[in-house]
């Protein structure tokens, strides 16, 4: 029997929805299971990628220091790369922030914001650094792939997965192409 | 052979006939073959502007909203080069704004979803700008979200030349183009805007809206949730011509 393939996945600046989404697969996780093994992923809470995994799903944008460096290490250890959700292929909803400088948006949350106390700008050694703005991947690394939707429903994972592993181009039908 | 058997064109191989002044995309459109297109709206006349139903006449490529149906010409829509660019296009408006398609009020009717459904497209390619645009809420009734306009020019064309009033204009040169508003203060609450204006009620993105309205018709049972563009637009000018010509 031919190995499994190996699936990496995490979430960066996003909202674990697409992850959600990808459960909603229900009872085709089985069959799925049948043909990959995840490695590191927060299904199974493994943190870092040993050696080099075919597939590497990335949701959520890029918002901070600790998610560039999370990108990095799924661009080096993975075969083909894909940005899931609106969020990895632009910004998203958390890019919603570009609107306004870094300052603006530190000092209307901890400093001029409603209800505040005790206000300074947290910034503990152990805090990633933000990043001026909220980046999709693709413009810090190469992406080979994208899965869109707010998240992509379950049928368009399952449609995108089967097609990855056949070797396919994976190209969403019509009725799957959403970006809401 | 009667007179009107003279009148038609080649459309990817396929013969369409056509009317006296009838444009190469109303011609596609009456015959059912769908043509992307963004600032075009069939009720208005045409602009040109968006390129995006640029096609191939007699090896040249043309605007189809604006170019005369001719008889005998061959005309090339639906090839790869002209889908590509079609993609390139709508990839470069999506990027050069912010299009928030998942809190967007008009996700699901808007146009160049839509579009970029029909191209097909799952990633915008290029890097986002993320322009820092003004939104004009002063309104009661009406918002101007500059985040999501297409530079169409819908309105302000529709603004002049049907509602009289010239509410809408455009001003800067290339990506600093903005849409602005015809008042003392800039603002829509000072200028003659009411909801009753045509150029309100046909922005083909979420750029202008009628407040308290966004979510009468429920996401998933919206125009393009029940049909593709294709096929949803074809239908309408179907339909309109079926009411002008019988």
């Amino acid at each position: 029997m031919a190995s499994k393939v190996k699936v990496a996945t995490c979430s960066l600046a996003g909202c674990f929805g697409c992850h959600m989404s990808f459960l909603d697969i229900d009872e085709r996780l089985l069959d799925l299971l049948e043909l990959i093994e995840f490695d590191r992923s927060p299904i199974n809470d493994i943190k870092t990628i040993e050696g080099i995994v075919d597939f590497g799903f990335v949701e959520g944008g890029l918002c901070n220091a600790e998610n560039v460096h999370l990108l990095k290490h799924f661009r080096e250890h993975c075969r083909v790369l894909v940005s899931v959700g609106e969020c990895a292929i632009t910004g998203g909803i958390p890019s919603m922030r570009n609107h306004h400088t870094l300052k603006e948006c530190l000092y209307e949350t901890y400093i001029r914001g409603v209800g505040v106390e005790n206000a300074h700008i947290p910034d503990d050694a152990e805090l990633p650094l933000l990043l001026d703005k909220v980046y999709p991947l693709h413009a810090v690394v190469r992406v080979d792939h994208y899965l869109p939707g707010c998240p992509p429903s379950a049928d368009a994972f399952w449609h995108f997965l089967t097609e990855l592993i056949a070797g396919r181009d994976p190209n969403l039908p019509l009725q799957l192409l959403r970006y809401d | 052979m009667s007179p009107d058997s003279n009148r038609t064109f080649f459309l990817d191989g396929q013969e369409i006939p056509f009317r006296e002044g009838q444009s190469v995309f109303d011609a596609a459109m009456s015959a059912g073959v769908f043509i992307p297109h963004l600032c075009h709206n069939p009720d208005y006349e045409p602009h040109s502007s968006c390129r995006l139903c640029t096609v191939i006449v007699n090896g040249r490529p043309f605007a189809s909203c604006t170019q005369p149906a001719v008889a005998g010409q061959m005309v090339q829509s639906d090839t790869a080069e002209l889908r590509a660019m079609r993609r390139t296009l709508t990839q470069m408006l999506f990027v050069e704004g912010n299009h928030y398609c998942p809190s967007c009020e008009k996700s699901g009717s808007c146009k160049l979803q839509a579009t970029a459904y029909h191209l097909g497209l799952q990633d915008n390619h290029y890097p986002q700008f993320f322009p820092r645009r003004e939104m004009d809420a002063s309104h009661a009734d009406i918002i101007l979200d500059r985040d999501r306009c297409i530079l169409c020019g819908l309105c302000v064309r529709i603004s002049r030349d049907v509602d009289r009033k010239n509410v809408f204009a455009m001003t800067g040169r290339g990506i600093h183009t903005v849409i602005v508003v015809d008042s003392a203060s800039g603002l829509l609450k000072d200028s003659r805007v009411t909801v009753e204006d045509e150029a309100v009620q046909h922005c083909p993105v979420g750029a202008i809206l009628v407040k308290g309205k966004a979510f009468e018709v429920p996401i998933g049972e919206r125009i393009y949730d029940k049909e593709p563009i294709a096929v949803a637009s074809v239908r309408r000018f179907q339909a309109r011509e079926a009411l002008t010509h019988g």
